[in-house]
């Protein structure tokens, strides 16, 4: 953790803080409200609907959404409304030691909060009977995995066509030495005192995830909700730049479009002999 | 139960009509709880018990005290393990099998309220360091379901531990003895859950099965005895504003007193 985080392209980061807050830094060189490097790409996976990459801080997680399609098992499908499933999974060298590639109870759990955190976001009554699977690999952890699986997930989603009402950006906040900070790694993550990941729809101002461990007071706890919520702003940027990198245009290549001319007798002749 | 049951619009449509008179449907007003009963030693073989009735939802909880090894990074700290048992007893569509989400969710909630308060000191636990340590063995074994299992269970999780007696281990030459002696385990913050659940634009508490079923969302909220937040957790198919959620910080902290009042008892 003692390595300071090299600047890329999609690098998130803040100028200088007041006076006052400088002084005091993290074990990672950070200010107290400062992301970890950012890297969002979608469509990586060529055989699924949706894609998408994340690299936070050193995590590393790669989503796949598949649908919507039929339900399989049948019985599980819903007659007024399409299903999200979600799956978290870490590759056993995501981690050190080796972990055990069957599911845990920390993996169920993260597998139900995150889809309760992307199912407001998703027009699910549009498929009646259909299932939308997310699938999260988990390739390198770094703490904070929830909340960046979340962020692929809600890029993948868009990336697989599926009409969303929001994207859904999330970030963890955290309390170490009695300070709150913004996007634990994962140094923070197990020496701090707290940690509370949240997932926010910006443009509908909803908290989607809210959980929290370790102890708070009200008022940090109300801090705490505000600074990931800043935090959550800064990444949606990110999100939505990846989004354009594939399907937005620029606007400096965009050729004027040509009048449209309805009969061009010479092409006619021409048409008519590619049919017989 | 987010949502898994499909409901009928007519139910869902009349319990939406009553809270938008501000009473609901068993005449409860939104910040009441149903009647509220623990009992504690209710089981004999077990290191401590508790009984906990929240209108129909029907709880046991018991507490064993065993030994293992400890884990790598904490040689030398005693463990606590939260688990959760969903009984086809307890509700005609629950069904015997591996844990499904919900009981997952429900173990770790609670599990991390009491390990987040640090209720048990887990240094105490220590019998020889790296090789032996007490693990504290919470299990939650839901006898009849009728919404609200979270609060019900944390209130007993902590009503069985503040009764909960470990055995005396003696160490000669390296080796531990276990002894007849037992002596209670010291229990140092109690931590209550408290859910809140958002139907419609009503934040109500302590819901039933039929109001888990229609709602929107919840907040889990725990709460230790200086109303400082433990643990939070939010599951349901909806988003919350921030208003909503100082609202229910403080919905979760008026109500708290009351239920650890009962689950402390006497």
């Amino acid at each position: 953790m003692s390595k300071k985080p090299t600047t890329k392209k999609t690098a998130v980061r803040k100028p200088a803080r007041s006076k006052k807050t400088v002084a005091w830094k993290r074990s990672d060189g950070r200010a107290f409200d400062e992301l970890r490097n950012l890297k969002i790409e979608s469509g990586v996976l060529p055989n699924a609907d949706g894609s998408a990459y994340i690299e936070m801080g050193r995590n590393k997680i790669i989503c796949g959404v598949f649908g919507p399609r039929e339900m399989h098992p049948k019985h599980q499908a819903k007659p007024n409304e399409a299903v999200l499933r979600c799956r978290y999974h870490m590759a056993p060298f995501s981690v050190d030691p080796r972990r055990s590639p069957a599911p845990s109870r920390r993996d169920q759990e993260i597998s139900m909060v995150m889809r309760s955190a992307l199912e407001p976001a998703v027009f699910l009554e549009r498929y009646p009977r259909a299932s939308i699977d997310v699938y999260i690999e988990v390739l390198e952890a770094d703490g904070g995995t929830r909340c960046a699986s979340i962020n692929a997930a809600a890029v993948a989603l868009v990336d697989a066509g599926i009409p969303m009402r929001d994207l859904v950006a999330a970030c963890a906040t955290g309390k170490i030495e009695d300070k709150l900070i913004l996007d634990l790694g994962d140094y923070e993550d197990k020496k701090g005192q707290s940690d509370m990941p949240v997932a926010y729809m910006p443009k509908l101002n909803k908290v989607t995830l809210l959980q929290m461990d370790g102890i708070m007071s009200t008022k940090e706890a109300e801090e705490a909700i505000n600074l990931a919520i800043e935090g959550c702003k800064k990444i949606y940027e990110v999100q939505r730049e990846a989004l354009k990198k594939k399907y937005g245009i620029d606007q400096n290549q965009v050729k004027p479009e040509k009048e449209f001319q309805p009969e061009e007798v010479e092409e006619e002749p021409q048409s008519e002999e590619g049919h017989q | 139960m987010s949502k898994s049951n499909i409901v009928s619009h007519l139910k869902q449509k009349k319990i939406t009509e009553v809270l938008s008179t501000g009473k609901r449907m068993d005449g409860r007003n939104f910040e009441d709880f149903r009647e509220l009963t623990i009992k504690r030693g209710v089981l004999a073989k077990s290191e401590g018990s508790a009984e906990v009735w929240l209108g129909k939802t029907h709880i046991m909880v018991g507490v064993k005290v065993g030994t293992g090894t400890p884990f790598e990074d904490t040689p030398n700290e005693g463990v606590l393990m939260c688990n959760a048992e969903f009984t086809p007893i307890a509700h005609p569509s629950w069904e015997p099998g591996p844990p499904n989400e919900n009981s997952i969710e429900l173990a770790r909630v609670v599990d991390r309220g009491l390990r987040s308060a640090e209720v048990l000191d887990t240094n105490v636990l220590n019998i020889i360091g790296g090789k032996l340590v007490h693990i504290v063995f919470v299990d939650l074994y839901v006898l009849n379901y009728d919404g609200n299992l979270i609060d019900a269970c944390s209130a007993g999780a902590i009503a069985a531990l503040i009764g909960a007696k470990k055995p005396v281990y003696t160490v000669e030459n390296g080796e531990a003895k276990r002894t007849e002696e037992k002596v209670p385990l010291t229990i140092r913050k109690k931590p209550i859950a408290i859910s809140i659940v958002k139907i419609g634009n009503n934040l109500i508490l302590d819901p039933t099965t039929d109001e888990e079923d229609v709602m929107d969302a919840r907040l889990t909220i725990t709460t230790d005895e200086n109303n400082n937040i433990c643990t939070m957790q939010k599951s349901g198919s909806e988003g919350l504003t921030l208003d909503e959620i100082k609202k229910c910080i403080n919905m979760a902290q008026a109500k708290a007193p009351e239920i650890r009042a009962k689950a402390i008892g006497d």
